[in-house]
């Protein structure tokens, strides 16, 4: 199996039973509240994590680079715009127009 | 397509994982030079919110435990917080159809988008590359309304960025992960608390 296909399949099942657990075994039980603290902060920590990778690293090495500037519009458009479609356009075009200088 | 997945690779991913976020964590460290292992595990941390999503809606939903196990599978963000009734309950058929409206979008865009975007060549000439941050971004804007999670995500990118010069691809995202368990201070866990007895549910 290539890794693209093996890491589809682990997605599906793994993401599938989390989904499962909740309504058959816990039936109604909260969980407990140190679980659900971490869980609510595990998005903030990833997706700033993933931000910071793609728009500061190539490869090995951090650089600032034409999608730096891409993503950097990007977050500026969603935070004076709230439009996620205007922000990917115009992370997609800074990127391509400050690579085409 | 950029990372190996092929169109049709692509839009099974959206066919049976239906998680935007997890997706695209998971193949943006593929793309990065991560392994697989690398891709499930931050997929995994990423998709662990549906947990106590799932564990919330789950004295709403009717039927057996096959039947449960089945709707469960329905719960994604927009719709779970559109069902939510605000008392700790929720509106199963809102739940339901909502996400099947999502998951047709979702799976016939990402067979659009893949097709497409085979078709243009070198993805990165046309910015294409910045999409996958960019998307994340507007993503993480949502998450940072307390000051906790303001810290988490600051704290999360330092942890990221002094990583990358010195571990494998991928490693930097997961180790990154570990700044949520601010979510153990006895503060953090107050708050839980009591927004579940405001609310009657987790989150």
């Amino acid at each position: 199996m290539s890794t693209p296909a093996i890491v589809i399949a682990a997605c599906c099942v793994i993401t599938a039973a989390i989904k499962a657990v909740g309504p058959v075994a816990l039936g109604g039980r909260d969980l407990p509240t140190w679980f659900t603290s971490v869980v609510i902060l595990l998005s903030p920590a990833l997706l700033a994590a993933l931000v910071a990778t793609q728009a500061f690293a190539n490869g090995d090495h951090l650089a600032i680079s034409a999608d730096t500037a891409g993503v950097a519009a990007g977050g500026l458009a969603i935070w004076r715009t709230g439009s996620i479609i205007a922000c990917v356009v115009l992370a997609a075009a800074v990127t391509a127009g400050v690579r085409a200088l | 397509m950029e990372s190996g997945f092929s169109p049709v690779l692509a839009t099974v991913f959206s066919a049976i994982v239906f998680a935007g976020s997890a997706q695209f964590a998971s193949i943006s460290i593929i793309g990065a030079g991560g392994g697989a292992g690398a891709a499930i595990a931050a997929a995994t941390l990423m998709n662990s919110r549906f947990l106590p999503m799932s564990a919330a809606v789950g004295p709403s939903f009717r039927g057996g435990p096959l039947k449960r196990a089945a709707k469960g599978q329905t719960v994604v963000d927009a719709s779970w917080a559109m069902s939510s009734r605000g008392d700790g309950t929720f509106d199963e058929h809102l739940l339901i159809g909502a996400s099947a409206i999502a998951y047709t979008t979702w799976v016939s865009g990402t067979a659009v988008g893949a097709i497409w975007g085979d078709k243009l060549g070198d993805p990165s000439s046309f910015g294409l590359d910045a999409i996958f941050p960019a998307f994340f971004f507007g993503l993480l804007l949502n998450e940072l309304r307390s000051p906790r999670s303001r810290g988490v995500a600051a704290l999360g990118t330092a942890i990221a960025l002094v990583l990358v010069p010195i571990t494998p691809p991928g490693v930097p995202v997961l180790v990154a992960s570990l700044a949520s368990l601010v979510g153990l201070t006895r503060r953090a866990r107050a708050e839980v608390l009591e927004s579940e007895e405001a609310e009657g549910a987790p989150r």
